[in-house]
């Protein structure tokens, strides 16, 4: 960052409560169907470059785009789970600026007519909830990528540019909210919920770091009470949920300055620098392009009939916020809710395993505990493992009935995961079942007992301390397998008073 | 004027689609021979009219040999087997060069057959070469082509018509037996009528335009050149029908339009557009098309008049949309991927300076045009007005096609002009295709018809017009003015005359 404004920043914090952030997101999401959005390219992230590309999607002479029904209907399901309202008739536009990575030099996108309007999502910041009202959802085609050739990665200072035409055309969905929210943290939350959203519709992989869901933030700031917005800038370039909090907090910061020094901000777009941790000004308004939008004449206007939109809302999985209320009530912890719903895989998990009869908070805790931990340690995803609900019933199972401990039903799901087989095959092998066999729990007592002449008599003379002490050497005599409660119980009647 | 060329009525060059077909299908002419003697026409005539930018001799020659191994074995695949066909350059040609006559495009060579081409193909034509235009189809002359003029085959002084006017010249000529052109405002009407041929735009959406270099992509319709209305309807039935790369191409069956050829016009409403008749049109063209009237009146029509209230506005509609649609299809005409790249020292300035460099002085009169047209604060009153207007012409259609089977006008208001003579003013240029554009703004089909010769002896053409879908009547009422006019003239720069049907 060349300008000064970090340290001014440093020396002057403006008082919080003079100023309030009006924050707008615009969120681009590339589905994940099988071709792109105007051709029957496949959408494929990691070939080599301009494998995935046709005459189409090149933007070579002659060629048209041909809408796919498959993005279509993404895009209708990320609006009726954002609860919009659905245009019967929208259109495509064409939007017109020249750019070496954007083949016909427009964008074919949605204008004044999207397919989606009038949506909201809720979040929640320590508690409170917040109603984040979303102005449209429209479709539009992804463009290329330029690969600068120069130490700065920046156009201005490359000498050569290479381009990759793999990502032209692919599907991509612009979810734009209203200028409801008020913070970084808001701006975080909304992020992340709706990342949530996108994800359980199964319809994009909306993963930042791949660039497959992007953020940018239209920020202002304003008096407290004003009612007029601000002059906003738009901030560009954040690559992780991180830089999208750190990005909107230095924005606000530094119109707040600009602002509370009397200044006047200007309407610009500013480019977010992770390593420098601040914006700098892209283009401002006088510079910005005139898009010269208008209808695009290679395709007719979207038609949805009502019914096809009806199922589509009827097909929309439970959503996050609606799961998350009833892990809860399940009595789930709300530190596993938040695991279980972030990942698809294991909420599938546990909803099979809770289905089957296991008790909902001992199989949030296993997949929160043991299974993430397992995940985390392998980089694997639980659809990776071996691991499915009916092993998660079986071990529940087990530990309902005393065959294994708490303890070992842990080794025991990390058997599992292995792949070493179904929980009892792995308790047999592991040997870890307990021993409830109260003949075989007798003798390693009394061989306990004794050992230790002295604490078996405290305990008959009403001492209860040394009881933990005998419990744990008959826990180490079995190897951990007996049930503490029985060997406890087995204890308290030998030291009764004597026969 | 015209190099004196020796008159041979046996020559295959000179025959109709119609007639070279049924001598290939009795073993009396094979499809090289046929291929050979339009080359050779080719060969004579090229250095006078300039009609063809390539000549494909070895693509050319193997679809003929492969047309005569089907005729040999008795299995040809049908009118267009074995027919030497002229293509104009913006249709895309997998391994041939397709230029559109702008430098900006000059040795792109396609990787793919445009859907019309792939058709014709598999139809069996033979292609025998890329044919000159205006710069991407703008202009009514082929004067703005990037490579050199094309000439009028009646008078190699005077234009062929454009922008599809090196297709029309090769037809013509008889360096082609037939052609595709494209018609965006009159592009393969306007052609037709000042070279002597019959020239059809259909219904938008009914021939692909799938790889059709796009000018104006609401406008633009692929269309047939022929000798004869029964040739333009075999040029046609080989490409129309619904193509699932285009967006906007017809679902369902393409109408029969061969069906009413013979009907004639007996009891047909013919209605006479008041608005295309007038002042305007030459005193030898309209005195043709009153002769032409006359003889439908004569055969039974009903001639009456009808009146298009926004017809006059037409070509001001069209000079914003066409140019704004324009304006963003020429956009990937960049230097970055394909084509003419002057290079300079930064990627804006190589876009700007390869555009400058590439395209002809309509081009970026029209880019420009179609630019401002589109811009923040004028596209309410240019492009969005004329989107107005352009619904209120579809309603004066409407009206009209109650009171009318069919509606008529002159194709040109003149015959072909001198080279050179409306270069300098674009306005008068523009006015050349006053009574066709209406049509493409509306997207109706409509057919020139050769009628007769004027006074200096240049062919001049009648225009009919039906509604969306009407080919079937649109082609019946042609082939009435086609048998009543009796026009069987051929340029003096053909070798021979059109043996007699």
């Amino acid at each position: 960052m060349t300008d000064d404004a970090a340290t001014r920043h440093e020396a002057t914090t403006p008082e919080p409560a003079t100023y309030e952030a009006v924050i707008g997101i615009e969120t681009h999401v590339e589905l994940a169907t099988r071709s792109k959005m105007f051709c029957g390219c496949p959408v494929g992230f990691g070939a080599e470059p301009n494998t995935a590309v046709c005459p189409v999607c090149l933007g070579l002479p002659g060629a048209l785009p041909v809408p796919n029904r498959e993005a279509i209907e993404g895009i209708v399901r990320i609006g009726a789970a954002l609860g919009c309202r659905l245009v019967e008739h929208s259109l495509f536009h064409r939007k017109n600026y020249f750019y070496p990575d954007l083949p016909k030099n427009y964008q074919i996108s949605q204008y004044d007519v999207p397919l989606c309007v009038d949506g909201r999502l809720d979040i929640e910041v320590d508690g409170d909830t917040s109603t984040i009202g979303i102005t449209r959802v429209h479709m539009e085609e992804d463009t290329g990528k330029s690969l600068h050739g120069s130490d700065g990665g920046r156009i201005h200072q490359a000498d050569h540019s290479l381009l990759d035409f793999n990502r032209s055309g692919v599907p991509l969905v612009e979810i734009v909210s209203e200028p409801d929210i008020r913070s970084a943290d808001q701006a975080r939350a909304y992020a992340v919920e709706l990342q949530r959203v996108v994800r359980t519709l199964g319809v994009t992989e909306a993963k930042l770091e791949a660039g497959s869901m992007r953020f940018d933030a239209n920020v202002s700031v304003r008096a407290v009470g004003a009612t007029t917005l601000g002059t906003r800038t738009e901030v560009k370039n954040m690559n992780s949920l991180r830089s999208l909090h750190r990005a909107v907090s230095y924005e606000i910061d530094r119109q707040t300055r600009v602002v509370s020094g009397g200044g006047i901000a200007v309407q610009e777009t500013r480019h977010w620098n992770e390593e420098a941790g601040g914006t700098i000004p892209m283009r401002s308004k006088e510079e910005s392009e005139d898009y010269r939008y208008f209808q695009e004449p290679d395709l007719v206007p979207i038609e949805i009939d009502t019914a096809w939109w009806e199922r589509a809302v009827a097909s929309i999985p439970e959503l996050p916020a609606a799961r998350r209320s009833r892990y809860l009530a399940a009595g789930v912890e709300p530190s596993s809710v938040a695991v279980l719903v972030d990942d698809p895989a294991l909420g599938d998990l546990f909803e099979g395993a809770v289905a089957g009869g296991a008790e909902p908070r001992v199989v949030s805790n296993w997949l929160a505990g043991e299974v993430v931990a397992y995940l985390r340690q392998r980089g694997a995803s639980a659809a990776e493992t071996p691991l499915d609900a009916s092993a998660l019933v079986e071990l529940g199972t087990m530990v309902g009935a005393g065959q294994v401990s708490a303890s070992a039903a842990k080794e025991v799901l990390r058997g599992v995961l292995a792949g070493e087989g179904t929980p009892a095959h792995v308790a047999d092998v592991r040997n870890l079942r307990q021993i409830s066999d109260s003949s075989a729990l007798q003798d390693a007592v009394d061989a306990v007992l004794a050992d230790h002449p002295d604490e078996l008599a405290r305990l008959r003379a009403g001492d209860a301390k040394p009881l933990g002490f005998l419990v744990g050497r008959v826990m180490r005599a079995t190897g951990g397998r007996a049930d503490p409660r029985a060997v406890s119980q087995l204890l308290a009647s030998r030291a009764g008073p004597p026969p | 004027m015209n190099p004196g060329v020796p008159a041979s009525t046996s020559d295959p060059a000179d025959l109709t689609i119609a007639g070279a077909g049924a001598a290939m299908r009795r073993g009396d002419l094979a499809a090289v021979e046929l291929l050979g003697a339009v080359l050779a026409r080719a060969a004579v005539t090229e250095a006078h009219i300039h009609a063809y930018l390539t000549l494909d001799r070895t693509g050319a020659g193997e679809a003929a040999a492969a047309a005569d191994r089907r005729f040999a074995t008795g299995q040809p695949l049908g009118p267009l087997d074995g027919i030497p066909i002229a293509l104009k350059d913006n249709l895309c040609t997998r391994g041939v060069e397709t230029t559109c006559s702008s430098q900006v495009l000059a040795g792109y060579v396609p990787p793919y057959d445009a859907t019309a081409v792939a058709r014709m193909r598999a139809a069996g034509a033979v292609i025998v070469g890329k044919t000159n235009l205006d710069e991407f189809a703008m202009g009514s002359s082929t004067e703005n082509s990037g490579f050199g003029p094309s000439r009028n085959p009646w008078d190699t002084h005077r234009v062929p018509g454009g922008s599809s006017g090196g297709a029309a010249a090769a037809v013509a000529v008889g360096s082609a037996l037939g052609g595709y052109g494209s018609d965006t405002g009159g592009s393969v009407r306007q052609p037709a009528a000042l070279c002597g041929l019959v020239g059809m735009k259909p219904t938008y959406g009914m021939v692909s335009r799938y790889g059709l270099i796009a000018f104006a992509s609401s406008l633009d319709q692929i269309g047939p050149l022929a000798r004869t209305v029964g040739d333009a309807v075999d040029l046609l039935e080989a490409v129309a029908g619904f193509d699932p790369c285009d967006a906007t191409s017809i679902r369902g069956q393409v109408p029969a339009m061969r069906r009413s050829l013979d009907a004639g016009v007996d009891g047909l409403r013919i209605g006479v557009v008041e608005e295309l008749t007038g002042d305007g049109v030459a005193p030898a063209v309209s005195n043709a098309f009153r002769g032409t009237l006359d003889d439908l009146a004569a055969a039974g029509a009903e001639i009456v008049d009808v009146s298009l209230p926004t017809a006059p506005q037409a070509i001001s509609v069209y000079y914003l949309i066409a140019p704004a649609e324009c304006s963003a299809n020429l956009a990937r005409f960049d230097g970055v991927r394909y084509g003419l790249r002057v290079d300079a020292a930064t990627t804006e300035e190589m876009m700007a300076a390869t555009r400058a460099q590439g395209f002809g002085p309509e081009v970026i009169r029209r880019v420009l045009l179609g630019t401002y047209a589109l811009s923040a604060g004028y596209y309410d009153a240019f492009y969005g007005q004329a989107q107005k207007v352009r619904t209120l012409m579809r309603d004066d259609f409407a009206a009209a096609y109650r009171l009318a089977d069919v509606l008529v006008s002159p194709t040109s208001p003149t015959t072909a002009f001198e080279l050179g003579e409306r270069t300098a003013d674009p306005l008068t240029m523009y006015y050349s295709d006053v009574c066709t554009i209406p049509c493409n703004l509306t997207g109706d089909p409509a057919i020139s018809v050769p009628t007769g010769l004027d006074d200096d002896g240049l062919p001049i053409s009648f225009q009919v017009m039906a509604p969306a879908l009407g080919e079937e009547m649109l082609f019946r009422v042609a082939a009435a003015v086609e048998r009543l006019s009796r026009f069987e003239a051929r340029p003096t720069l053909a070798t021979s005359q059109v043996p007699s049907p």
